[in-house]
C-alpha cells in the first residue's frame, strides 16, 4: 500500500494565515480544531448539567447561577420548567454528539489515523475540512437555539415526536426543535464526510509493511467507528427529514390520531414507534461510535505505560468487530415497553445479553495486560485505568437495563442515567483525556503538566463514583428521570439527601474540569517542550519531527517492519521496539 | 441559603486552583531541567498507593450504599403477582453482579498497584494465551446463558396478556398532563373511542363512540380503583404525546402511544391498607414522615405552609418526556377487596349519564 503518491511531499505551498490556521486541510490542523471546538462544546454541556443537579438538589429555590445564565428563564432566579427539559435536551445532544462523537472522533482519528498508518494525510484533505466546518456550523446552530423566543428544543436528546413534532406540546418544540434537526443534519453530513475519509484512508495509504495485522488498535477502532458511523447515521438523517416533514409540510410518518389544545389535527396513519426504531437504529450504535475509539485510545496507552504488549490483540479485534455487528441488532433494548411485539422483546434481550461478552474479553484483556507489567502512571495511564473501571461499573448494570423483563421496572428511571453515565459517559470522556494527554506533546510540541494531570484526574475519578453510584438507588427507587422537581412525590422524600449528595460530588467534579482547562490551553503556549518520544512508544506517530511539517515526514514515509506492541521484548536492550525498527536475524515476529 | 452556601463552596475551590496554578509555575520554573513531565519512580509509587486507596473507597461507597440506601430500592414488597418474579431475577442479577465488580475491580487496581513501575525493571513479554481466553470468553456465555433463559421466561409470563380469566377490562387514557381510567362496566367491555369523537361541550372528554352499545355503562374515573386477586388487563391510550405509564410497586410499565392502544396485564395481590401494615412500609413512611416534619420547621419559619404528613399510597407515574409538567403527572392506585371495589364502581356514574345534552 506504499503505492501512496508523493504528490504533497515537503514541498511547501505559501501558507497564508486563512489556510494554515483556519481554512485548513492538513490533518493535524483540522484534529486541533476539532479539539477546541469539542472542549468549548464540552464546557457548555457540563455546565447545563450543573444547573439540572443544582435544580434537582435545591428544587424551586432562587439561585443567582441560574438568574445570571438563564436569563429570563429563570425569574428571579427560579428556573423554569421548561428551560430545565431543555437543558436536559441539549447536554444529551451536545455531550453525546458534539464532544463525545466530533470532539473524540473528530480530534483523534484526524491526528492518528495518518500519522500512525504512514500516511502524509487524509485521502481528501479537502473533505476533511469541510467535515470540520460543517461540524463548526451545526455547533453554532445548536448554541444559537438557547436564544429562540419559545427557547431550544426540550423534548430529551431522543426528541420523539409528537412531543418533538408539535409546537403546541411545548415551547421548545417551534423553532427551538427546528434549529435542532438543521444543526444535526449539518452534524450528520459533517460525521459521514470524516468518517468516509477514515475508512478510505485506513484502507489505501497504509504504508509499505502496514499490513491490518499490524495496525495499532487506536486505528482499527477509529476504522470500525466510521464504518459504524456510515452504516447508522444515515438512518438518522432520514428519521430528522421525515419529521421535518411532518413538522413543515403535513405528511404523517410518525403522527396519528392526536387531540391537542381542544382541537383534532389532521394526523393519521402514523406511528411513534416507528420514529423510535429509526432513531434508535443510530441511537444504539452511537454508543459504540463514542465508546469505542475510547477503548483504541486505552489500548494503545495501556500497552505503552505498561511496557508490555496488548494482551490478545487478535482477540481485541475480534471483540471490536464482534461489538460493532451486535451494536447494529441491539437497538430494541430501548423500546421493551415501547408498545412494540413482545416476541422482539425477547429477540432484542438476547441480542444484547451477547454483547456483554465481547466487552467482557475487551475487560480481562487490559487487566491482563497490566499484570506484571512496568507500569508507568503518566496522567494518560491513570486515565486509562480509570476508564476501565467505569467501563466495568457501568457496563456490568446493563445485564439488568438489557433484560426486558428487569428493564420494566428501572426503565427510564435514575438507574438507567446513571448505567448510561458510566458506561458510555464517564468512559469515553476518560477516553478523550487519556488521548489528550498522551498525544498532546505530538499535537502542540509541548508537554502538560503532569501535577495537575493527577490532581484532575483523581478529584474526577472520586465525583465520577460519587455521582453516579449513588445514583443507581434512587433508580432501583423508583425516582423517573426528567422530572423538574420531585417534589410532588413524598415518596421520594427519603431520596432528597441522596439526590443532594450527588449534586455536591457533580459540583466538585465539573469545577476541578477548570484544572484540566487551564493545564490544556496554558501548556500549549506555555508548557514544556517536548522531545520526539515521550512516551518511548513504537508506533510511527513518534517517528515524525516534533514541529508539524506537511506530509509529516521528512523524506521518505518509513516503512513497517512489525506490529505496534513489541514493547520489552527479549533480545532487545530498550523496553520498546518501534515499528519501522527491521527484525533482527532470526527473530519471530511474535504476535497474534 | 443553600445558594449561598454553594458559591461560597465555588469560592473555596476556585482558590484551591488558583493555588495549584501556583504550584504549577513553581513546577515549571523549578523543575524545569530535571522533569521531563514523564512519570518518574516517585510519581509511580504516589499513584500506585492511590490506585490501592481507590479500590478502597469504591468498596466504602458500596457498601454505604448498599447499608444507607440498600432498603429504598424496590426489591421486595411487591404487590402484583408477577412481581416476585421480576425480583428474584433482579437479586440474582445483582449477586452476579456484586461478585464481578468486587473481583475485577481488585484485579485492576491492585495489579495498578502491585505493578507500578520502577527504574530498571523489565516488564513480562506477555502478548497472548488462548486458553485464558478462552476460559473468559466462556464463563460469561454460560453466566448470561443463564440469565437470558430466565429473563426471557419471566417476560414471557408477564407479557403474555389473553382475556381467558376474566379479566378486570380497564383502559388508562393519558393526556398532558392528567391521567384518566375507563371501566368497562357491567358487561366488562369497554365501549370504542377515538380522539376524533372528542366532544367538550358534551363532556366526551376521551372520545367515546356515544353510539356504541358497549359504552353505555362505561364508567370514567381519576382515581384507579383495583380489586385485589383479580387480574387487570390495562389497555393504554395517550392523546397527544407519549406517556409512560409506570407503577413502580406493581413492577409494571408500558408506554401510552397516540394512535394506538398497548396493553399490559397484571394481578394486584396486596391491598393498599395491607401495604400499609407492612414493617417495611412502616419505617419508610415514619422515615418520610420525619423529613417532612424537619423541613415543615423551615417552611414555617419563613411563614409557609407546613407540609401534610404522608400516607402511603400506590402512584401511577409518568415516566415519559411529556412536556413542561411531565413532573407532576400522577394518579393514585388504590387495591382493595372486591366487595369493596364493587361498593365504589356503583357509585361512579356510567358514560351515558356523564354526557351534557
Amino acid at each position: 500500500m506504499s503505492a501512496q503518491a508523493d504528490t504533497h511531499d515537503d514541498h511547501h505551498h505559501k501558507e497564508t494565515f486563512v489556510t494554515k490556521y483556519i481554512f485548513s486541510q492538513d490533518h493535524k490542523m483540522i484534529a486541533k480544531q476539532y479539539l477546541i471546538t469539542g472542549t468549548i462544546m464540552g464546557v457548555v454541556g457540563v455546565i447545563m448539567s450543573l444547573m439540572m443537579r443544582m435544580q434537582i438538589a435545591w428544587p424551586e429555590e432562587p439561585n443567582v447561577i441560574f438568574q445570571a445564565l438563564l436569563g429570563k428563564w429563570a425569574p428571579e432566579g427560579v428556573m423554569d420548567a421548561d428551560i430545565y427539559l431543555a437543558l436536559v435536551t441539549i447536554h444529551g445532544t451536545i455531550m453525546v454528539f458534539f464532544v463525545l462523537t466530533a470532539g473524540l472522533s473528530g480530534t483523534f482519528s484526524n491526528l492518528l489515523i495518518p500519522l500512525q498508518i504512514g500516511a502524509r494525510d487524509m485521502a481528501s484533505g479537502f473533505l476533511n475540512m469541510v467535515s470540520y466546518w460543517l461540524f463548526f456550523l451545526s455547533s453554532i446552530i445548536m448554541v444559537l437555539s438557547f436564544f429562540v423566543e419559545a427557547g431550544p428544543a426540550a423534548a430529551g436528546w431522543t426528541i420523539y415526536p409528537p412531543l418533538s413534532a408539535l409546537p403546541m406540546a411545548q415551547g421548545g418544540s417551534g423553532a427551538g426543535m427546528t434549529m435542532w434537526l438543521v444543526s444535526m443534519a449539518i452534524f450528520i453530513a459533517s460525521s459521514l464526510l470524516g468518517s468516509l475519509n477514515y475508512v478510505v484512508t485506513v484502507i489505501n495509504l497504509r504504508t509499505k509493511g502496514m499490513s491490518m495485522t499490524r495496525l495499532p488498535l487506536t486505528i482499527w477502532a477509529f476504522f470500525v467507528t466510521a464504518i459504524i458511523g456510515i452504516v447508522s447515521f444515515p438512518v438518522l438523517l432520514s428519521a430528522a427529514l421525515l419529521l421535518i416533514m411532518d413538522r413543515s409540510f403535513g405528511t404523517s410518518f410518525f403522527l396519528s390520531d392526536i387531540f391537542i389544545q381542544g382541537e383534532v389535527l389532521h394526523y393519521q396513519g402514523g406511528s411513534p414507534v416507528l420514529f423510535e426504531h429509526l432513531f434508535w437504529f443510530l441511537g444504539h450504535p452511537e454508543v459504540y461510535i463514542v465508546l469505542l475509539p475510547a477503548l483504541g485510545i486505552t489500548s494503545e496507552i495501556i500497552a505503552t505505560n505498561s511496557r508490555k504488549p496488548i494482551f490478545g490483540y487478535r482477540a481485541m479485534i475480534v471483540s471490536i468487530l464482534a461489538i460493532a455487528f451486535l451494536s447494529t441488532i441491539v437497538w430494541g433494548h430501548h423500546m421493551f415497553i415501547s408498545g412494540m411485539n413482545p416476541f422482539l422483546g425477547s429477540v432484542f434481550t438476547f441480542t444484547t445479553l451477547l454483547i456483554a461478552i465481547p466487552s467482557a474479553v475487551k475487560a480481562f484483556n487490559y487487566i491482563t495486560t497490566l499484570w506484571k507489567g512496568n507500569l508507568q502512571m503518566n496522567p494518560a495511564m491513570l486515565f486509562s485505568i480509570g476508564l476501565v473501571s467505569t467501563f466495568i461499573t457501568g457496563g456490568l448494570t446493563g445485564i439488568i437495563l438489557g433484560d426486558s423483563a428487569l428493564d420494566i421496572n428501572v426503565h427510564d428511571t435514575y438507574f438507567v442515567v446513571a448505567h448510561f453515565h458510566l458506561v458510555m459517559g464517564i468512559s469515553a470522556l476518560y477516553g478523550m483525556f487519556a488521548g489528550i494527554y498522551h498525544w498532546f506533546p505530538k499535537m502542540f510540541g509541548r508537554m502538560l503538566n503532569k501535577n495537575l494531570g493527577y490532581i484532575h484526574f483523581w478529584v474526577t475519578a472520586v465525583c465520577a463514583y460519587g455521582v453516579f453510584f449513588p445514583m443507581h438507588f434512587i433508580g432501583m427507587a423508583g425516582l423517573p428521570r426528567r422530572y423538574y422537581t420531585n417534589s410532588n412525590f413524598p415518596l421520594f422524600d427519603d431520596l432528597q439527601d441522596v439526590n443532594v449528595i450527588i449534586t455536591v460530588f457533580a459540583l466538585i467534579g465539573g469545577v476541578f474540569q477548570i484544572v484540566f482547562l487551564y493545564n490544556l490551553f496554558a501548556s500549549m503556549f506555555y508548557g514544556k517542550k517536548a522531545i520526539q518520544n515521550p512516551w518511548r512508544s513504537n508506533t510511527l506517530e513518534w517517528t515524525t519531527p516534533v514541529e508539524h511539517i506537511h506530509g509529516n515526514w521528512p523524506g521518505e514515509i518509513p516503512h513497517v517492519h512489525r506490529w505496534a506492541y513489541d514493547y520489552s521484548k527479549p533480545g532487545h536492550d530498550e523496553d520498546f521496539v518501534s515499528q519501522i525498527v527491521p527484525l533482527k536475524e532470526g527473530e519471530e515476529e511474535l504476535q497474534h | 441559603m443553600t445558594a449561598l452556601l454553594s458559591i461560597l463552596v465555588l469560592v473555596f475551590i476556585l482558590v484551591a486552583i488558583w493555588q495549584m496554578v501556583k504550584i504549577f509555575d513553581l513546577t515549571q520554573s523549578v523543575t524545569a531541567r530535571s522533569d521531563n513531565q514523564v512519570a518518574n519512580d516517585k510519581d509511580n509509587k504516589i499513584n500506585g498507593y492511590l490506585m490501592l486507596g481507590f479500590l478502597v473507597f469504591i468498596y466504602v461507597i458500596t457498601i454505604i450504599c448498599f447499608v444507607k440506601w440498600g432498603d429504598l430500592p424496590l426489591m421486595s414488597n411487591s404487590a402484583s403477582e408477577h412481581g416476585p418474579g421480576i425480583d428474584n431475577l433482579m437479586i440474582i442479577s445483582m449477586i452476579i453482579i456484586f461478585f464481578v465488580q468486587t473481583v475485577t475491580q481488585f484485579l485492576l487496581h491492585y495489579f495498578a498497584f502491585k505493578y507500578r513501575g520502577e527504574k530498571g525493571k523489565k516488564a513480562l513479554f506477555y502478548a497472548d494465551n488462548n486458553k485464558l481466553e478462552a476460559i473468559w470468553t466462556i464463563i460469561p456465555v454460560i453466566v448470561l446463558a443463564v440469565l437470558i433463559i430466565q429473563g426471557l421466561f419471566t417476560w414471557t409470563t408477564i407479557m403474555n396478556v389473553n382475556e381467558e380469566n376474566d379479566p378486570l377490562i380497564l383502559e388508562l387514557y393519558a393526556q398532558q398532563f392528567n391521567w384518566k381510567a375507563r371501566y368497562g362496566g357491567e358487561d366488562n367491555t369497554l365501549g370504542k373511542a377515538n380522539v376524533r369523537l372528542i366532544d367538550i361541550n358534551r363532556a366526551n372528554i376521551l372520545g367515546v363512540d356515544e353510539s356504541d352499545p358497549n359504552a353505555q355503562d362505561d364508567v370514567i374515573t381519576t382515581e384507579l380503583h383495583l380489586p385485589v386477586g383479580r387480574p387487570v388487563l390495562f389497555k393504554m391510550r395517550s392523546q397527544d404525546v407519549l406517556h409512560s405509564a409506570y407503577m413502580p410497586h406493581f413492577r409494571a410499565q408500558m408506554n401510552c402511544v397516540p394512535g394506538m392502544i398497548t396493553q399490559f396485564g397484571f394481578t394486584p395481590t396486596v391491598t393498599t391498607e395491607d401495604m400499609r401494615e407492612t414493617p417495611e412500609m412502616q419505617d419508610k413512611v415514619a422515615n418520610i414522615n420525619k423529613i417532612r416534619v424537619d423541613k415543615s420547621k423551615d417552611l414555617v419559619a419563613k411563614g409557609e405552609q407546613a407540609l401534610d404528613p404522608y400516607v402511603f399510597d400506590y402512584l401511577l407515574l409518568c415516566n415519559k418526556i411529556c412536556g413542561k409538567s411531565h413532573y407532576n403527572m400522577q394518579m393514585k392506585i388504590i387495591v382493595e377487596t372486591p366487595e369493596e371495589y364493587n361498593a365504589w364502581i356503583k357509585t361512579q356514574k356510567v358514560f351515558k349519564d356523564s354526557l351534557i345534552d
